[in-house]
């Protein structure tokens, strides 16, 4: 029975689905793309600022650590003074009592609920997923969340949007609980970038790719040694192979 | 006791002193020095050992995931995660583990349809090709449990369907499910002794595997031409021809894995499970690993559950008595020209069961899942027993080093005029 119901689920998700595919993910220019990609640090720490001052307030990143962000080029001083700048819950100290303090480079980043519930009670019943991995956990990664982000249009003529909902041309089913989080000006850059939807979107969505795949720069630079050694003592094992196998008739 | 047994003299006293304690000396150069393989033998018969490489590596990388990695539904999402981040090189270990179970499945599928094309199944081979199709079954266990563990939203709803699967049994059903399960529902109980099965049934399939290596070592590989080793012309040793033909191989496996692995790490993953699994929130679109979806393809075109298992099961099993079905006396599919066409529909049929079952069952999709389920079991029970009834076999070549001279020469010697042909030419360098 349970199995007749989640073939009607596959079944109707895929009438959605259908709807949805009308029309083409556009895709960015990530500088991280393509085999030699690398991330753009300060993107990565305009983004950062953008996540700070829009997304934090509703979306946690529980897997991420203040001291990542020297990976990012900020220097350890300037990652002191961010984490400082949130406060943890720390304890039991010796007389057994739980205290607050200023969160350090070695703390998680801060959540901004207590939990789960907190976070469903503030946001209409919708719980504001974790960013962490973001850019790994929906289809179309990173283009997906950009065009999200700007994917805020009128509905089309007829379509009820629900109580509480917002038209988005990108969620899947069209309506999402987020309102739009980001117009032209809502972050102001230290650097002097142009803080237009569009880049203010990049730079977030930068921001979160590095944060769903740190590893990443490192990994490709590897990867382009390890497949060097293969080919060339390949290269080599098959040359001599062929002279092994030239005697045998 | 043999109080006559010859002992092998070695050059090396160690060797010797091993060697009379316990003969393992002799027995490695007997069955991985001058172990005579047909010498027509093609890249095909690289996939074995690949397959093995494969193994060691899934089990080497998954003891270092092991060591870092805590099957708790609270914890095991983010522990994942932290090997990914905070563990040297865990990233590297972790798609290495992933990735590999992709490529261990994509080699012993080559590999299983090379034994099918080239009928190394049918005799003497036939207990040999049963553990391949044991060992076959034995990883579906182990990816099945190794894709619970990362407690994302694909594992937690995999593992719901694919263990109420189990309650379709009638009487005993659901009690053999709770057992399963150790809950009634997936849960903690069920993660842990995942865990602790997915730890040990690689080292079962490294043992059997070990009974499949022995038991082709007593007749030899089978060949592209199906004929048996006549001569020792007809054969090179393993040592070094094959081996270095297995170390091309490898470097080729090497560069398309590792292109998986460092630039495209989560192109083979479904993206719902970077979502840490939620019992409340059933995902649009739940699908087993791609390598998996030809069985749960069938499993779908059934309407009735119990239906659907038994012939999901049965499609595995079937397997086992393929030996007996072909009664066609000819070994090689290059030599049967009928068989050879179906058996390429076999094939092709098996990928389109797979690319059905990654999509809804619905519509067209169903339709050619029911027509490929149809095909499947049609031709274990229908086609294989009556095409080699009726077919004639074209005529065998009398040897291998007939065939393989054959092979040879135009491939290298068919060049300019004045050049001359390699046989030839290796008389020139003797």
């Amino acid at each position: 029975m349970r199995l007749l119901l989640i073939i009607f689920l596959l079944f109707s998700s895929n009438l959605f689905a259908a709807e949805m595919s009308t029309e083409k993910m556009p895709k960015h220019d990530w500088s991280f793309k393509g085999v030699t990609g690398t991330f753009d640090r300060a993107a990565i720490q305009r983004g950062y600022k953008v996540y700070r001052e829009v997304c934090a307030g509703c979306h946690s990143m529980k897997l991420l650590y203040y001291r990542d962000l020297i990976d990012v080029g900020f220097s350890e001083a300037q990652v002191k003074v961010i984490a400082s700048e949130y406060t943890v819950l720390d304890g039991p100290n010796d007389d057994g009592e739980m205290f607050e303090r200023p969160a350090r480079p070695a703390d998680r980043f801060v959540n901004p609920y207590a939990n789960d519930n907190e976070a469903r009670a503030n946001n209409n019943g919708a719980y504001p997923p974790d960013l962490s991995v973001i850019t790994k956990a929906r289809k179309y990664g990173v283009d997906y969340i950009y065009n999200l982000l700007l994917g805020y249009v009128e509905p089309p003529k007829g379509m009820e949007v629900g109580n509480g909902m917002w038209y988005n041309k990108w969620m899947a089913g069209n309506q999402i609980a987020m309102p739009a989080p980001i117009a032209d000006g809502s972050v102001d850059y230290d650097d002097g970038t142009d803080n237009n939807a569009e880049q203010l979107s990049a730079d977030v969505t930068h921001f979160l790719h590095w944060a769903a795949e740190p590893e990443m720069e490192e990994r490709k630079n590897l990867g382009i040694k390890v497949i060097l050694f293969f080919i060339i003592l390949g290269t080599i094992v098959y040359l001599a192979k062929n002279r092994l196998w030239r005697d045998v008739t | 006791m043999d109080k006559n047994r010859k002992v092998h003299q070695f050059k090396n006293p160690v060797l010797n002193w091993i060697e009379f304690r316990l003969p393992i000396i002799s027995y490695f150069k007997k069955e991985y020095g001058d172990y005579p393989m047909p010498k027509n033998c093609n890249y095909f018969w690289s996939f074995g050992a690949l397959a093995t490489i494969t193994l060691v590596t899934m089990i080497v990388s998954g003891i270092f995931l092991a060591m870092n990695y805590t099957p708790h539904t609270d914890m095991a999402f983010d522990s994942v995660e932290r090997i990914m981040r905070d563990v040297n090189y865990g990233w590297l270990m972790r798609y290495i583990h992933s990735n590999g179970a992709a490529f261990f499945f994509i080699i012993v599928y080559i590999h299983i349809v090379r034994a099918m094309y080239f009928g190394s199944y049918k005799y003497p081979r036939e207990l040999n090709w049963i553990l391949g199709v044991f060992i076959f079954l034995l990883m579906m266990a182990t990816s099945f449990l190794g894709y619970t563990l990362p407690w994302g939203q694909m594992s937690y709803w995999g593992a719901t369907v694919i263990t109420n699967l189990f309650s379709a049994i009638p009487f005993i059903g659901e009690g053999l499910k709770t057992w399963l399960l150790g809950d009634y529902n997936v849960g903690n109980a069920t993660l842990n002794r995942f865990f602790a099965l997915h730890y040990v049934l690689p080292f079962v399939i490294f043992g059997v595997v070990g009974l499949h290596v022995a038991a082709v070592h007593v007749h030899g590989s089978n060949n592209p031409d199906g004929i048996d080793i006549k001569t020792n012309n007809d054969s090179v040793n393993f040592f070094p021809y094959m081996l270095i033909k297995d170390t091309v191989a490898m470097c080729a496996f090497g560069v398309a894995i590792s292109a998986v692995i460092f630039f495209g790490p989560n192109l083979m993953a479904e993206v719902d499970n970077y979502i840490p699994a939620d019992p409340l929130v059933t995902p649009a679109h739940i699908v087993p690993n791609w390598y998996l979806a030809p069985f749960y393809a069938i499993l779908r075109a059934v309407p009735d559950k119990l239906g659907g298992v038994l012939l999901m099961f049965g499609a595995i099993v079937i397997l086992f008595v393929l030996p007996w079905l072909d009664r066609s006396k000819v070994r090689s599919c290059n030599y049967r020209p009928i068989y050879k066409w179906f058996m390429m529909g076999f094939f092709v049929n098996f990928f389109a069961l797979g690319y059905v079952g990654m999509l809804p069952a619905e519509g067209l999709y169903l339709l050619i899942a029911r027509v490929g389920l149809l095909y499947y079991f049609g031709f274990f029970f229908i086609i294989t027993p009556f095409v080699g009834w009726i077919e004639k076999p074209s005529k065998l070549p009398l040897s291998i080093s007939d065939v393989y001279s054959k092979n040879i020469t135009p491939n290298i010697g068919g060049g300019e005029k004045g050049i001359p042909s390699p046989a030839m030419q290796k008389d020139t360098n003797l």
